[in-house]
C-alpha cells in the first residue's frame, strides 16, 4: 500500500506528530523530540528532549529560556536533507523572522511541508521565502481573508517619520512583537535614513543584541533609563505591544502610541487598542501571498493549522485543492510573550 | 480624493483637539479651491447628493468577489464599507483588477493579468469630481461611476468614498473646528467665519479667497443669518464676588432649556424667511415649526426654548422628549408646545444692536416683544436684587422671588454687566452663570474603564452604584451613573493606581473593582439632577455626573441608597425617553 500524507504527519494533543520519524513540530507541550520553526514563543517552547532546528533558532530559544532549554540540539542547515527515522527533513527558509523555516518531510516520494509562520513580503531581517514544492502543504492562516492586503513597508515606516516631522516636541511609541517585528522595524528605520538612536524597552534588549550579532546593522538601539523618559522629546521608543497603554509609556513626553502589526489593517482593531498611529506591518502573509504560495508549491492538499481557516479552506474548494482545518490551539498568542516590567507596577 | 482620504483617517485616530486642527490647518493651507471647499463642506455636512444604498455595494463587490469570501470578510471586519474598501481589487493590487485570489471563478491570476492591466493608470477622482458628479447623476448610472472611482482610488481613498456615498462619513471633528482652522488660514477668529458662513455655498471660493486676504469678505446673501452667541463664565463664589459691584450688573434667571437664536428676514423677492439656530449655528428650524411660524419679525433675538403648557415652564425632561423625536407630528406640537423666552435683542429692522450696552439692548427688547405680541414669544424677566446677599436668596429659592411655578425650570441666575456690548465668544467679565447647587450622592465605583487620547494608560471613567434592597433581601449595589471628570491630574493618578490594585476582574479596556459593604471606594457624585431611564438597571439616571470629591475616608456601607435618587426623581418627574441626547445644554 503506497504512503499516505497521514503516515507522515498526524495531530496529537501536543501539535503535528510524525509517527514514521517519531518527531512532534511545534508541540506546544514538552516532548522528547521536537522539529522547530522558529522562535516566536507559541512555537518554540522550553523542557523539550532533542531539539532540531536552525542554528539562528537555536540561539534564539537560548537567550530566551537559557541554555538548558532542553536536553540536546541539533543544528539544520537550510537545504540539507536530514535523515529523522524512517524519514527525510530539509529546512527552508520561511521569511517569518530571523531563522524561521520551513519542514519538509518526505518519505517513500510523498512530501509534506510544514510552512510554521511565513510570509512573502520583504524583510532585510530575514532570508526571503522558498516555495518547496509538495503533496501536502501546511499553511497557517493568520490573515486568511482577502480583506487582508499589507501595504509596501516602506510607506508605513514614512507613515511614522512624517508624524516625528510634524510634532517633534512628542515621544512616538511603538508596540512591536520582541522577536522579529521589532528589529523588522529598526531596520526599515535605518533603510529610510533615521540615523537617531531608537530606544527599547527593557524586554527587547536580549533579542536585539542577538539579531546585532547575527550581523544586523541597526545602529544606537540604547534601552530607555526610567529617569529619562520625561526627556524623551521626539524619540521613537520601541515596546511590546502590551506596554502601549501600560503605566511605563505615561512619563514619556505627550506620547503619540503607535502600533506595527498586520491587524492594524482594520479601523476598528486599531481603535480597540486606542492606538493613534496604526502601522500596518505584519510578519505573516496576507490574503494574495496565501493564495500565490499555495499555488506555487502544487500541493494537492492544503491543511490549515490556525487562524481564519474557512475562507481559506473555502478558497482551496474553489480552486479544486482538497483543504481542511487543522483547529490546532495554543499558536497565534504572541502578544502574552511581552512581561511588563517588574518594577512598573506602582509607579 | 485620496487626499482628502487620508485626513480623515488622520482625524479619526487623534484624540487631540490641537493636533486636529494642525492636520485641518496644513490640508487646508495646501490643497486647492474647489477641492477644500468640497472637504470644508463634506466636514460641516454642506453636501447633498444622491446616496447610495448598501444593497449597490454589496452587488458591485459581489460581481468582483466571491461571495461567500465577501460574507466571511463582512463578519469579521464589521462595517460594509471599510470590506468593500479593503477586498476591492484596486491599482494597489499588484495582480490587477480581476486578481485570481478573489474572483469567483479562479479565473486570472499573476500570469493572466487583468483587463486594464497594460493600460495606463486609471484616472484618480478628486473629491470635487465626485461630489460634482454625484449632484447630477442619474439612479441608474451611480454604479457605473462608483466602480470607476473604486478601481482609481487607493484602499482609504476607497473607504473615505463609500463612507461618503452611503451618508455615513464621521470625520472626528466638529463643524466648528473645521471653520476655526479656515479662519485661521487667515489668522480670523472661528466667530469671524461664523458670521460669514450661512448663504455661502460650497465649495466656498469667496471665503477661502476672503480668509487669504485675496478677496472682499464675502456679503452674506441670507437674508437670516446666525450671529454667534455670547456665552457667560461660571462664578467663583469664594473669588469673583469681591471684585464686582452689584449695581453694575442686571440680574435674570438661568432657564433650563436650550439656548437659541430666532432670526427673521425678507429675501429678494420679499417673503418671509424664519431661521431657529442652536447656540452652535445648527439650523434647527424644522424641528420646530411651531415655534418657526411666530417668527414674522426682521431680527434676530437671542433667548432660550423651553416648553410651556397653560402658561407654565416645563422641566427640561419634556422639552428632551420633543427634542428626541425624528418625526415633527402634529400629536407632539400639541403635547410639547415650544415657547421662547427672549432675553437679548441682536438685530432689529436691519440696525444691529450689539455694540449697544446691555441696558440700552434690554430697553429695545422689552419694546420689540412688546409689539411683536406673540404668544409663542416672552420676556425673561429681570431678577431684582441690591446685594449678592439678595441674589444668592433669590437663586436658593426662585419661587419666592417672582418665578412661581416655574421655579422647576430654573438652573440658577445670570449676571449681565449694564454696559457691556454683545460680544461674540465667551469673554470674561461681562456676563456670569450662577447655578444652583447640585445634587450629591455617596457611591461606590464599580467599574473603570481606561479614557481616550491623553488619558488611555489611565482608568479615568467610573461606573458608580448605590444601595438598595437586593432580590434576596439583603443590599446590594446597583450602578446608577458613570463620571469621568470633577477631579486633578493628580488625582486622577491616585484613583488608577487604587483600581489597578483592586481589580477583581477584566473586560477588554473594563475592569471591575472590589465593591461590597466591607471594601469599596466612595465617591462623591454630583449631579444636576434624575431622569428615569429604561436603559439602566436602577431604572434612573442623572445629568451631568461628576465627581466631586473623592470619599477615601468613608465606608462603602455607608454610601447612599436607590431612595435619595427616586425622591429627587419624583419631584420633577416626567418619563422620558431611553438613549436622550442633549442637544445645546451648555451655556
Amino acid at each position: 500500500m503506497p504512503l499516505r500524507a497521514s503516515d507522515l504527519l498526524t495531530l496529537t494533543r501536543e501539535g503535528l506528530y510524525c509517527p514514521l520519524g517519531r518527531f512532534h513540530v511545534d508541540p506546544t507541550w514538552p516532548v522528547p523530540r521536537a522539529l522547530i520553526t522558529h522562535g516566536h514563543a507559541d512555537h518554540a517552547r522550553s523542557g523539550h528532549g532533542s531539539v532540531l532546528a536552525t542554528p539562528e533558532t537555536l540561539r534564539i530559544m537560548a537567550v530566551r529560556y537559557g541554555e538548558d532549554f532542553c536536553t540536546t540540539r541539533q543544528e539544520a542547515r537550510l537545504g540539507e536533507a536530514i535523515r529523522v527515522g524512517d524519514v527525510t527533513v530539509r529546512f527552508a527558509p520561511a521569511g517569518h523572522v530571523l531563522g524561521s523555516a520551513q519542514i519538509a518531510i518526505e518519505a517513500e516520494g510523498v512530501r509534506v511541508v510544514v510552512s510554521g509562520d511565513y510570509k512573502r513580503a520583504r524583510d532585510p531581517t530575514c532570508l526571503p521565502f522558498e516555495p518547496v514544492p509538495c503533496d501536502v502543504f501546511i499553511t497557517e492562516a493568520t490573515f486568511g481573508l482577502p480583506v487582508f492586503r499589507m501595504p509596501d513597508t516602506g510607506e508605513e515606516v514614512a507613515k511614522l517619520l512624517a508624524s516625528v516631522a510634524l510634532v517633534p516636541e512628542r515621544a512616538h511609541i511603538v508596540g512591536a512583537y520582541a522577536l522579529g517585528k521589532a528589529q523588522r522595524v529598526m531596520a526599515l528605520l535605518r533603510e529610510a535614513g533615521y540615523d537617531r538612536p531608537i530606544y527599547l524597552h527593557g524586554a527587547m534588549e536580549k533579542l536585539t543584541e542577538l539579531y546585532k550579532r547575527e550581523g544586523l546593522a541597526l545602529g544606537e538601539t540604547p534601552k530607555v533609563v526610567a529617569a529619562e523618559r520625561g526627556q524623551l522629546h521626539g524619540a521613537i521608543v520601541l515596546c511590546p505591544p502590551s506596554a502601549i497603554q501600560d503605566l511605563w509609556s505615561r512619563k514619556f513626553p505627550d506620547p503619540v502610541t503607535s502600533f506595527a502589526s498586520g491587524w492594524m489593517r482594520v479601523r476598528a482593531r486599531a481603535r480597540q487598542k486606542g492606538v493613534e498611529l496604526p502601522l500596518v506591518i505584519s510578519d505573516h502573509s496576507d490574503w494574495p501571498d496565501l493564495c500565490r504560495t499555495i499555488r506555487e508549491t502544487g500541493a494537492e492538499e492544503v491543511w490549515v493549522t490556525h487562524g481564519q481557516e474557512d475562507a481559506l479552506v473555502h478558497w482551496c474548494g474553489l480552486q479544486g485543492i482538497r483543504a481542511k482545518p487543522l483547529h490546532l490551539i495554543g499558536y497565534g498568542d504572541d502578544d502574552t510573550e511581552a512581561p511588563p516590567e517588574p518594577a512598573e507596577t506602582a509607579a | 480624493m485620496n487626499d482628502f482620504a487620508h485626513l480623515l483617517d488622520r482625524l479619526a485616530y487623534e484624540p487631540r483637539r490641537n493636533a486636529k486642527l494642525r492636520l485641518l490647518q496644513d490640508y487646508f493651507a495646501r490643497t486647492p479651491d474647489p477641492e477644500r471647499g468640497y472637504a470644508l463642506a463634506a466636514m460641516t455636512g454642506g453636501l447633498t447628493f444622491r446616496e447610495a444604498k448598501p444593497a449597490l455595494i454589496r452587488g458591485l463587490v459581489e460581481e468582483r468577489v466571491d461571495p461567500t469570501l465577501f460574507r466571511l470578510s463582512h463578519n469579521y471586519v464589521g462595517d460594509l464599507a471599510e470590506t468593500a474598501s479593503l477586498i476591492w481589487p484596486g491599482p494597489e493590487d499588484p495582480a490587477g483588477p480581476g486578481a485570481a485570489h478573489l474572483s469567483p471563478t479562479g479565473e486570472g491570476g499573476p500570469s493572466e493579468p487583468g483587463p486594464g492591466h497594460n493600460n495606463p493608470p486609471p484616472h484618480v477622482p478628486t473629491l470635487a469630481e465626485v461630489v460634482e458628479t454625484l449632484a447630477e447623476t442619474r439612479k441608474a448610472d451611480l454604479p457605473r461611476h462608483l466602480a470607476t472611482w473604486l478601481d482609481a482610488l487607493d484602499e482609504t481613498g476607497r473607504w473615505a468614498l463609500l463612507k461618503l456615498v452611503t451618508g455615513n462619513l464621521r470625520v472626528g471633528v466638529s463643524a466648528r473646528l473645521a471653520k476655526t482652522a479656515v479662519g485661521a488660514l487667515g489668522g480670523h477668529e472661528a466667530d469671524a467665519v461664523e458670521e460669514v458662513w450661512h448663504g455661502l455655498e460650497p465649495p466656498y471660493a469667496t471665503l477661502f479667497a476672503w480668509v487669504e486676504g485675496r478677496g472682499e469678505r464675502p456679503e452674506t446673501l441670507n437674508p437670516a443669518p446666525f450671529r454667534p452667541p455670547m456665552l457667560s463664565h461660571p462664578i467663583e463664589e469664594e473669588s469673583d464676588f469681591d471684585k464686582l459691584e452689584p449695581e453694575a450688573f442686571s440680574g435674570e434667571w438661568k432657564w433650563d432649556g436650550i439656548r437659541v437664536q430666532l432670526v427673521g428676514g425678507r429675501d429678494r423677492a420679499g417673503a418671509q424667511v424664519a431661521r431657529i439656530y442652536s447656540r452652535t449655528g445648527e439650523d434647527i428650524s424644522g424641528a420646530f415649526p411651531d415655534l418657526a411660524e411666530a417668527v414674522t419679525f426682521t431680527g434676530a433675538l437671542d433667548g432660550e426654548l423651553l416648553i410651556l403648557r397653560e402658561g407654565r415652564v416645563q422641566s427640561f425632561n419634556v422639552l428632551q422628549q420633543r427634542l428626541n423625536r425624528k418625526a415633527v407630528t402634529g400629536k407632539l406640537l400639541d403635547e410639547f408646545p415650544a415657547h421662547v423666552r427672549a432675553y437679548d435683542l441682536l438685530t432689529a429692522e436691519g440696525e444691529d444692536l450689539r455694540p449697544l450696552p446691555f441696558a440700552e439692548r434690554r430697553a429695545r427688547l422689552e419694546a420689540f416683544v412688546a409689539r411683536l405680541d406673540h404668544a409663542r414669544i416672552d420676556i425673561s424677566p429681570l431678577v431684582p436684587f441690591a446685594t449678592w446677599e439678595d441674589l444668592a436668596a433669590a437663586r436658593a429659592d426662585p419661587a419666592s422671588v417672582g418665578a412661581g411655578e416655574d421655579a422647576d425650570a430654573i438652573e440658577g441666575v445670570m449676571l449681565k454687566r449694564l454696559n457691556s456690548a454683545y460680544l461674540p465668544g465667551r469673554p470674561k467679565g461681562p456676563w456670569w452663570k450662577w447655578k444652583r447647587e447640585p445634587h450629591l450622592v455617596d457611591a461606590v465605583m464599580m467599574y473603570a474603564q481606561r479614557g481616550h487620547g491623553k488619558r488611555s494608560s489611565f482608568y479615568s471613567d467610573y461606573t458608580f452604584g448605590v444601595w438598595r434592597e437586593g432580590p434576596e433581601g439583603g443590599p446590594e449595589l446597583v450602578p446608577v451613573g458613570k463620571a469621568y471628570h470633577g477631579f486633578t491630574d493628580a488625582e486622577l493618578a491616585k484613583l488608577d493606581r487604587y483600581v489597578r490594585n483592586h481589580t477583581t476582574k477584566r473586560f477588554g479596556p473594563v475592569r471591575e473593582v472590589e465593591y461590597g459593604p466591607d471594601r469599596g471606594l466612595v465617591l462623591e457624585i454630583a449631579f444636576e439632577g434624575v431622569q428615569r431611564s429604561t436603559r439602566h438597571k436602577s431604572g434612573v439616571a442623572m445629568r451631568f455626573p461628576r465627581v466631586s470629591r473623592i470619599r477615601w475616608d468613608k465606608p462603602a456601607a455607608e454610601a447612599d441608597r436607590i431612595e435619595l435618587l427616586e425622591r429627587i426623581l419624583a419631584r420633577g418627574e416626567r418619563e422620558i425617553a431611553p438613549g436622550a441626547t442633549l442637544i445645546g445644554e451648555d451655556t
